[in-house]
């Protein structure tokens, strides 16, 4: 949105008064703070309204791919930096498939993606779409590869074909699941952005000869009537890759250019060198990546990755609160307790596991604060601890009849050991020292 | 035809250089002194910027595998028993551009060998390769001082690293490293603001800037890598746009990848370990070269092959 001095200028500045405000700036300062609609005011010329439309406009479309729970979103971003707010939808991974390849290969090929699926900490991390690619040149062939994948799984689909005639074919097969269709090209734009107009399917539109080209393909593609694009620009180098993402995402943010303000997309392929295009792509600015092939030692990494950029820095990632055993605990472990801010969390668990001594590790409900700040916010308190404890049967599961606190919060030993029934012992203030702590024990 | 304009950012500041090691004509015994820094945007950004000195990796070297994964020492095998072969292993084997010597074993609590022992594998190593040398203590305070005293004097003349300088401990590791003209490693834990005051106590104590390498904490991916990658893009981009203070090299241990229980776990769900545990710190090592590093800290052989090939994609030329 632009700010009140910008819009102000293109007002009449008659100060009538009849959108309801005394006077034009103050009628602007509530439109830059969107309290109010542009067209409470009766005088502001045409000009001016879509002038201040293409500025409050998204500066990168939001797209919707694939339908139902398994529908992904890509773009509606504003930030060059996490750090300035953060980036809003993960990039989205997709593997693709092959039309030459038998059903039974296809079959492994689905078995092996729907195997790239791990939770941690509550949160599922898995591959997003699948592609189909047009290798064997066959109508057919590629239609009925189609409609067999998009029986067998109901992820987001991603339909590879330069030929427009072989993708309407294979759209029409899967009618309604609202596939990303890749791509308009130079020599087939006109076609294929009607297949895509016509059957109101996001398009990608690829060109590998340098920007400028490609935003004069996505003018082309715009003008016959897609506004669901995904930009391809074929990066041949890890350095072409970052420095056109960073460009296209900077001109899009900083409004110095309007025709690139689309999702990315890259072919990243298979092997070492993908996984270095698909890291760059998720920590800068990549909306898909698709992979013809990819194992779990690198996808857990890259998953990882992905969701680490993505947090919002304003808001910590939580630990479910749980009783969580360490070192195959049993009813003569000792119980510690530390809130489900993950970082502490992790460390804290990391450290226990470095000792090799078995633990029942309870995390409490900090909304994710750490422990001195969640005693400070009052939101860590004997009370709470009791509770988590309770609500996790820790006493059932450790017959000891004690529990070992965080050294900085000592001073609720007292409470707790009376309202718990429990012998408190103080830890150590800090996490690194409980590997020495659980072993003097 | 459209004109995409080129976002070149116009910044006012730039990083500035580290000298490591010193070559025959500058008094020492390393084959030649490398430089790191002087990046002029933000990281490999080429159209707004220049990377003038390539990214380094420094393979980590302990005195004592007491602690070290099972999983890490494949490469090495028993020169691991040895840090002066060690150390020549990822010179001559792996191509590692600086050695980083950790003498855990100078630890009070655990093996406790005296500062002079450790002066002593300090000077092995350094008769053995000749590539510029970082030296970590163990992180006991008192013991460390002693320890850098003594590495500072065997290794006069060598501008060796020294690490690491903290906000409650920073005067005998700067007065070492002053002493002969060594650099100082200056950490800090996540924290901009803290970061620039390591700087500002170090150079008010007398190290001079350009002897100063700045560790913000590299945090590993699965514990708060996010945290280290944004800490890292702000510093550099505060420094690019004219705070002096933070002009100054990065160097981010990522062999903290190494602590991730996923990273190395026997799990088949998540695939082969060992290329997992690789790529745990190369994705470690890559966030921290996008955001800003001028050095890395490596434990895996693999890692440093990985990460040199991004690095030849990322400033290819033309």
């Amino acid at each position: 949105m632009p700010t009140a001095i910008e819009i102000f200028k293109l007002l009449p500045k008659k100060n009538c008064g009849e959108c309801d405000y005394p006077t034009c700036l103050a009628f602007a300062m509530q439109l830059a703070n969107q309290k109010v609609k542009v067209e409470a005011c009766p005088h502001i010329s045409e000009q001016a309204k879509a002038s201040l439309a293409v500025s409050a406009s998204a500066p990168i479309r939001l797209l919707r791919i694939g339908v139902g729970e398994s529908r992904v979103e890509i773009g509606d971003e504003t930030e060059i930096y996490r750090h300035e707010k953060k980036f809003f939808h993960q990039t989205c991974y997709a593997v693709v498939l092959s039309d030459t390849l038998s059903t039974q290969e296809r079959r492994e090929g689905l078995e092996r993606v729907n195997g790239l699926r791990f939770e941690r900490i509550g949160q599922i991390m898995k591959m997003d779409m699948i592609g189909i690619r047009n290798d064997s040149g066959n109508l057919e062939k590629f239609a009925t590869a189609v409609e067999e994948v998009s029986s067998s799984t109901d992820l987001p689909m991603v339909l590879f074909a330069s030929d427009p005639q072989m993708m309407r074919a294979a759209v029409a097969r899967v009618a309604g699941r609202s596939p990303l269709l890749h791509a308009a090209t130079a020599a087939n734009h006109n076609a294929m952005a009607m297949v895509a107009k016509e059957t109101k399917c996001p398009l990608v539109v690829r060109e590998d000869r340098g920007l400028d080209m490609l935003a004069d393909l996505v003018q082309k593609v715009k003008a016959i009537g897609v506004e669901d694009i995904v930009l391809d620009f074929g990066p041949r180098s890890l350095k072409d890759l970052l420095e056109n993402s960073t460009i296209v995402r900077k001109v899009a943010v900083k409004k110095t250019f309007r025709g690139l303000g689309f999702p990315i997309m890259v072919n990243a392929g298979a092997g070492e060198r993908a996984i270095l295009m698909a890291m760059i792509s998720t920590m800068k600015y990549g909306g898909i990546v698709a992979f013809d092939e990819i194992d779990p030692a690198e996808a857990l990494p890259l998953f990882v990755l992905r969701q680490s950029i993505y947090t919002d820095p304003q808001v910590p990632i939580q630990v479910k609160p749980d009783l969580y055993p360490i070192n195959n605990p049993d009813e003569r472990s000792p119980v510690v307790f530390t809130t489900n801010f993950s970082l502490t969390y992790f460390t804290v668990m990391g450290d226990i596991e470095k000792s090799k001594m078995p633990a029942w590790l309870q995390v409490v409900d900090t909304e994710g604060l750490s422990v001195m700040t969640a005693y400070a916010a009052g939101k860590l308190t004997p009370d709470t601890v009791a509770k988590a404890l309770e609500s996790s049967g820790a006493k059932d599961k450790s017959k000891r009849g004690d529990i070992i606190i965080p050294g900085m919060v000592s001073r609720m030993s007292a409470k707790l050991q009376e309202i718990t029934g429990l012998k408190v012992i103080v830890g150590p203030k800090e996490s690194s020292a409980l590997p020495k702590f659980m072993k003097n024990l | 035809m459209s004109e995409v304009p080129i976002p070149k950012e116009k910044w006012t500041g730039k990083i500035g250089i580290a000298v490591l090691g010193s070559s025959f004509e500058d008094g020492g015994t390393r084959k030649s002194r490398l430089l790191i820094g002087g990046q002029t945007g933000m990281p490999f950004l080429s159209y707004e910027g220049a990377t003038p000195n390539r990214p380094l990796f420094a393979g980590e070297v302990l005195d004592t595998i007491k602690d070290y994964p099972e999983l890490a020492k494949k490469p090495f095998g028993d020169a691991l028993e040895d840090p002066a072969r060690w150390a020549r292993v990822w010179v001559e084997q792996f191509g590692a551009d600086v050695v980083c010597l950790k003498l855990l074993s100078t630890n009070p609590e655990e093996e406790n060998k005296s500062s002079e022992e450790a002066a002593a594998t300090v000077r092995r190593v350094l008769e053995t390769v000749s590539v510029p040398i970082i030296v970590y203590g163990c992180g006991n305070v008192e013991k460390d001082a002693r320890t850098m005293e003594a590495v500072s004097n065997v290794g006069a003349g060598e501008r060796l690293i020294l690490a690491q300088a903290e906000e409650n401990a920073y005067e005998s590791i700067s007065k070492a490293a002053i002493a002969n003209d060594h650099l100082v490693v200056a950490f800090s834990n996540l924290d901009i603001n803290l970061a620039k005051q390591m700087n500002i106590l170090l150079t008010d104590f007398g190290v001079k800037k350009e002897n100063i390498l700045m560790d913000p904490l590299q945090a590993s991916l699965e514990t708060g890598l996010e945290y280290s990658y944004s800490v890292n893009e702000r510093i550099r981009l505060a420094a690019l746009t004219g705070d002096s203070m933070l002009q100054i090299p990065m160097i981010c241990d990522i062999t903290a990848a190494w602590k991730s229980r996923e990273a190395t776990e026997e799990n088949e769900k998540y695939g082969i370990t060992e290329k997992r545990a690789t790529w745990w710190e190369a994705a470690t090592g890559l966030a921290a070269l996008l955001s800003g590093a001028s050095m890395l800290i490596v434990r895996s052989p693999e890692t440093v092959r990985i990460l040199n090939r991004a690095l030849d994609d990322l400033m290819e030329e033309g």
